[in-house]
Parts: C-alpha cells; sequence; structure tokens
C-alpha cells in the first residue's frame, strides 16, 4: 500500500531534483509571488487604479473590441472589461480568502481536538471528513449553495465546507505525529495541563503546514468562487466578480470573446501564481512529508 | 476472498448513503420559512397543500418526515417539480443517460489516452514529454473547467466549426466536453504511469527477463504493465468523483442535458424538489464510483484485501 501512494505523490511532486531545476523552480516562485503581491495591491486600491466606473453603463460603445481607451474592450451594456476585471478581483480574493480562513479556523480546532482527545470524538470527525473527502468540492459547495441560498455569502461558506475536511485532517495527522515527541512527553510528565500542551506546544508547531495547505486552498477557492459566479449562485448583479462577468458573457461569445477571455486569464494566471508560490513555501519550508502524512 | 472484501465493502455504504439523504433531507427543513412553501408552487389551492403536508407528514416530528421520505424515493416517488411541473423521477430518468455517456466517455478517455501517453514517454524516456506532462497537469488543476469549455468552444466550435456549439445530439457533440474534463486527467494518469512503469523496471526480476533474451515488448506488455497498473488504478479511482464534479459544470457550459446542468438551473430557481432528486443520484454516483474503484483495485492487489477488511 505505501509503495502506491508513494509512487502516486512522487509522480505529482518530483520533478525539481536537479540544482539546475530547484533553481528555475525558485526563479518561478519570485515570479509567482510578485505578480501575487501586485495582485492584491492592484484589488485594495481599485478605486484609484481602474480607469472608468466599473457600473458605469454606455450603452451606444456596448461590445467594442480591446482598443483606446478601452483597453480590455467593452461588455454588452458597454462596461469597461478593463475596470470590472480589476474590481473582481476584490470579490474573488476576499470570497476566497474569508472562506480559507473560516476553514482553517474551523479545520484545525476539529483537527487540533480530534488528534489530541482521540477515542469517540476522533472517530466521529474523521468519519464525516472522510465522507466529504470523496466528494468532489463543486458538490458540496453546491449542497451549501442549496440550503443558504445563491449569493456571496453563502459561497463564501460553501466554499469554507467544502475544503474543512483537508484542514481538519491535516490538522490532525500533525498533532499525532506530534504527540509521539519526547518533548510533548517530558512537558506531560511536568505536570502541563491539556489545554497549555495544545496551545503552546502542539498547534505552534502544527501550524506551518496548515498555513501552507491554506494558502494553496485560496486557489481552489478562487475557481470555485468563479465556478459558482459563473453558474449565477454567486456574486449577484452589479457586483463585478471573475465568474458572473464570463457567465453574462457567454450571450455574446461570438460578437465580444474578449469579456470571457480576459477574465479566464487573470483566474488562471492567478490559480498558477498561487501553485507556484505554494510549492515554493513547501519546499522553502521543507514540509513536504509532514503535509502528504495527512 | 474478493467477494468477501466486496461485500463488506458494499456494506459500508449503508451508514454512508443515510448521512447524506439525511443532509439532503435537510435541506429544506434549514431553509427558511415553512418548509411546505419550499416543496410547492406559489398559488396552490389549500387542498394541494394539505395533500403534500399528509404525504410527507410535514405535521409529524422529523425523523418521521424522513422516513416517509426516503421511503417515497424507493418507491421511485421523487416528488413533483415545482418549476417543470412534472415528476422528479421523470426528469432524472430523462436526464441521468446523458450524464452517464458523458462521465463513461470522459472516464474511458483519461484511461486510455493517460496510459498511452504514460507508456510512450516512460519507453522513450523524454524530459521534453516530462515536462510538458507537468505542465498539463498544472494547468488542468488550476484552470476553471468552464473557462476551458468556453475556449474550446470559441475555437474548436466557431472558428474551425469541427464540432458543434451545444446540445447532445450525435457523437460529435461529446468530443469537446470530454475533452474538456479530461484534460487534467490524462496527464495526471499519463505521469503515474509513467513513474510507475519506471520503478518497475529498476526491479531484479526485469533485469533477469532481459538477461533471458525476452523481447522487450513482451517484457513491456507481460511483465511491467501488470505491476505498473496499481498505482494508475488507484489515481483512476480517485479521479471518478472528480470527473463527475467536471461533468457537472461541463454540462451546463455546453447545454447538454444532464443531472448536473438540471440540478444547477433548479438551484437558480429554487426547484428544491429537483435539487434533492439530483443531488442524491449525483452522491450516489460518486459513492458508486468510489466502490467499483476500491474493488478493482482490490481485485489486481492481493494486499488491500487482507489490509483492508
Amino acid at each position: 500500500m505505501t509503495r502506491i501512494t508513494d509512487t502516486i505523490a512522487r509522480a505529482l511532486s518530483g520533478f525539481r531534483s536537479t540544482p539546475m531545476s530547484r533553481a528555475f523552480g525558485s526563479w518561478l516562485g519570485k515570479i509567482a509571488g510578485g505578480f501575487l503581491a501586485l495582485l492584491v495591491l492592484t484589488a485594495i486600491f481599485a478605486p484609484w487604479i481602474t480607469p472608468f466606473d466599473y457600473a458605469a453603463q454606455d450603452l451606444t460603445n456596448g461590445n467594442a473590441p480591446p482598443g483606446w481607451p478601452h483597453l480590455l474592450g467593452t461588455d454588452q451594456f458597454g462596461r469597461d472589461v478593463l475596470s470590472r476585471v480589476i474590481y473582481g478581483a476584490r470579490t474573488s480574493l476576499s470570497v476566497s480568502a474569508t472562506a480559507i480562513a473560516i476553514s482553517i479556523t474551523v479545520g484545525m480546532t476539529l483537527g487540533a481536538a480530534a488528534g489530541y482527545f482521540g477515542g469517540f470524538f476522533e472517530r466521529a470527525v474523521m468519519t464525516v471528513v472522510d465522507l466529504t473527502w470523496s466528494f468532489p468540492d463543486i458538490l458540496i459547495a453546491l449542497i451549501f449553495v442549496a440550503i443558504i441560498g445563491p449569493g456571496l455569502t453563502s459561497t463564501t461558506f460553501a466554499i469554507a465546507i467544502a475544503y474543512l475536511a483537508q484542514f481538519t485532517r491535516l490538522t490532525r495527522a500533525q498533532i499525532v505525529r506530534l504527540k509521539q515527541e519526547t518533548f510533548i512527553e517530558v512537558t506531560i510528565n511536568l505536570g502541563a495541563k491539556p489545554y497549555h500542551i495544545l496551545l503552546k506546544h502542539l498547534l505552534p508547531n502544527a501550524i506551518a503546514p496548515v498555513i501552507v495547505v491554506g494558502m494553496l486552498a485560496i486557489g481552489d477557492g478562487i475557481v470555485l468562487e468563479a465556478t459558482l459566479g459563473f453558474f449565477g449562485l454567486g456574486a449577484q448583479p452589479p457586483t463585478p466578480s471573475w465568474g458572473a462577468m464570463m457567465s453574462s458573457g457567454t450571450a455574446k461569445l461570438f460578437l465580444s470573446p474578449w469579456v470571457i477571455i480576459f477574465p479566464g486569464v487573470v483566474v488562471a494566471v492567478t490559480v498558477i501564481a498561487v501553485n507556484l508560490f505554494g510549492d515554493e513555501l513547501i519546499r522553502a519550508l521543507d514540509i513536504r512529508d509532514r503535509i502528504r502524512d495527512s | 476472498m474478493l467477494l468477501r472484501y466486496i461485500f463488506f465493502r458494499a456494506l459500508m455504504l449503508i451508514p454512508v448513503s443515510i448521512s447524506i439523504s439525511v443532509v439532503i433531507f435537510l435541506i429544506v427543513h434549514l431553509l427558511p420559512g415553512d418548509p411546505i412553501d419550499n416543496l410547492i408552487r406559489v398559488g396552490s389551492s389549500t387542498e394541494d397543500r394539505k395533500t403534500l403536508v399528509l404525504k410527507y407528514g410535514l405535521d409529524q416530528p422529523l425523523a418521521v418526515q424522513y422516513f416517509r421520505w426516503i421511503g417515497a424515493i424507493f418507491q421511485g416517488d421523487f416528488g413533483e417539480a415545482i418549476v417543470l411541473r412534472r415528476p422528479v423521477a421523470d426528469l432524472i430518468a430523462q436526464n441521468l443517460p446523458y450524464s452517464l455517456r458523458l462521465g463513461g466517455a470522459a472516464f474511458a478517455f483519461s484511461s486510455i489516452a493517460g496510459i498511452t501517453l504514460g507508456t510512450i514517454s516512460a519507453t522513450t524516456r523524454s524530459a521534453i514529454v516530462e515536462i510538458i506532462m507537468r505542465g498539463f497537469i498544472l494547468l488542468g488543476s488550476t484552470v476553471p473547467g468552464f473557462w476551458l469549455a468556453l475556449l474550446m468552444i470559441l475555437f474548436f466550435a466557431v472558428q474551425l466549426q469541427w464540432f458543434p456549439v451545444s446540445g447532445a445530439k450525435g457523437w460529435s457533440s461529446l468530443v469537446l466536453p470530454v475533452l474538456t474534463i479530461g484534460f487534467g486527467g490524462v496527464a495526471l494518469v499519463a505521469r503515474v504511469t509513467r513513474v510507475a512503469l519506471l520503478d518497475v523496471r529498476r526491479e531484479d526480476f526485469v533485469t533477469l527477463l532481459h538477461a533471458k533474451g525476452l523481447p522487450s515488448r513482451t517484457i513491456l506488455f507481460r511483465h511491467l504493465m501488470p505491476h505498473a497498473m496499481l498505482p494508475v488504478v488507484t489515481i483512476l479511482a480517485l479521479r471518478i468523483g472528480w470527473i463527475l464534479g467536471g461533468a457537472v459544470t461541463v454540462e451546463f457550459v455546453f447545454g447538454r442535458p444532464g443531472l448536473g446542468s438540471l440540478l444547477i438551473r433548479a438551484i437558480g430557481q429554487r426547484d428544491y424538489p429537483v435539487v434533492q432528486g439530483c443531488l442524491l443520484m449525483l452522491a450516489l454516483a460518486v459513492m458508486l464510483g468510489t466502490l467499483i474503484g476500491d474493488v478493482a483495485q482490490a481485485a489486481m492487489d492481493p494486499r488491500i484485501r487482507e489490509t483492508k477488511k
């Protein structure tokens, strides 16, 4: 069994074993990190950067191809695509980051409690986690959008719940492994209280892999947010969101493909950058084995 | 032995399906307002409402309601669609074959193309093929499926006009959706195949086979492949859920009938009987998929049968 999972793990992570390729990887990581920093800044300063009002309609100038003054063209209502893409970064990044923050907080709490206390509680938590593990994230998200109804709040919670299992599993694996370390045994023998051990000794040592996986999950969250938005179940008009933009663009797919192409390129590049940067972090912190454990 | 494993593995499905059906059942009860309002169209007569309250036992405790609901489903009664005004069972029966066809074709494509490409790249050991495959895996796991589908439509259906833009008429309409879903899967399967083949090749028994003078082709197909297929089957089993998730998205974009597009439309229209029926069927499909995957693995590897009882 170990051999099989090992082969798969290596198939997915190998490649950068030569010094040459490692250097290439870190160079790529720097570019990815730079791009992400730029994207976050753009999202924060959106009102000062955007050339046009993202919601201003100009029906006489609809479906204009990329050019001047609309660098990325306009959509069917004559709204500036570039401005909407920039504002969309705000929606996508904040929804995904909030969702993953919720997911990490709840997942770490559940996972730490399960790993530390063990027993029936651990079995109950892990059964639920394994149950959701085999389900595609989009299906889990759709169940919760069905319960709460379409909108950005439900999108946030749907993303948080879709990735909850991942963090619970990872944290639990870390805690279980750490519990066997000598320094924890010593701390217990010195008479430390359980919450002291958990908060001061176990969690700080378990947090690095969780944060890095969380960073990677923000990328998945962006894709999921865009997908729900595309289905018309996420951000509602006029809120600009990458997914919703592409959804309204399908009506005029042949007439103005740029309405779909540019937001998609931004989503793809962002998520690729998140993945490359996350890989870089994993290597820099040397935690690949700890992530694979879970 | 294998039968025993299948039996116990299938037994595990029972608690899992019960928990999932409870979650799906609770959807209409977790929504704000009276559950009856979520199950019947606005402006229905008080009599219709009363019939439905009686049928689902909405005046009874939740547990009773659950058993009434699930009992009706076992008899093929999924309720009545609010917007489409037809039995949900009919809608599912109508859409399910399309989803199965798409999912099956995508799975077959991922496996066949993936294993073939992986074998070619392992035997030629080309570094360029390796880098291209890694690029495809990265793109496949990062590019949103619906966007890839839109690009496929723009390029192959609009520019080149090789395939229909949407719909589900004939086999040509399957090509683009299958390519979209298989995009990342093929590269993944190919890479696992390659690594597994290169691993097995290093074993002593392979050197012996070469020393015996067997032709390389015989060694590859008779001796290397059966060993290398274990991790490949594992990753394929893991892909089943993924493919179903991809099918939900891709159906919607290509305007194909299917459970996925039915579900998404129903969520948007708040047609909850349809939502519940679709979610139940999709969850069942995921569970059966993983079951088949596990059984296939156990059939190939006696060690799993021993340990995972």
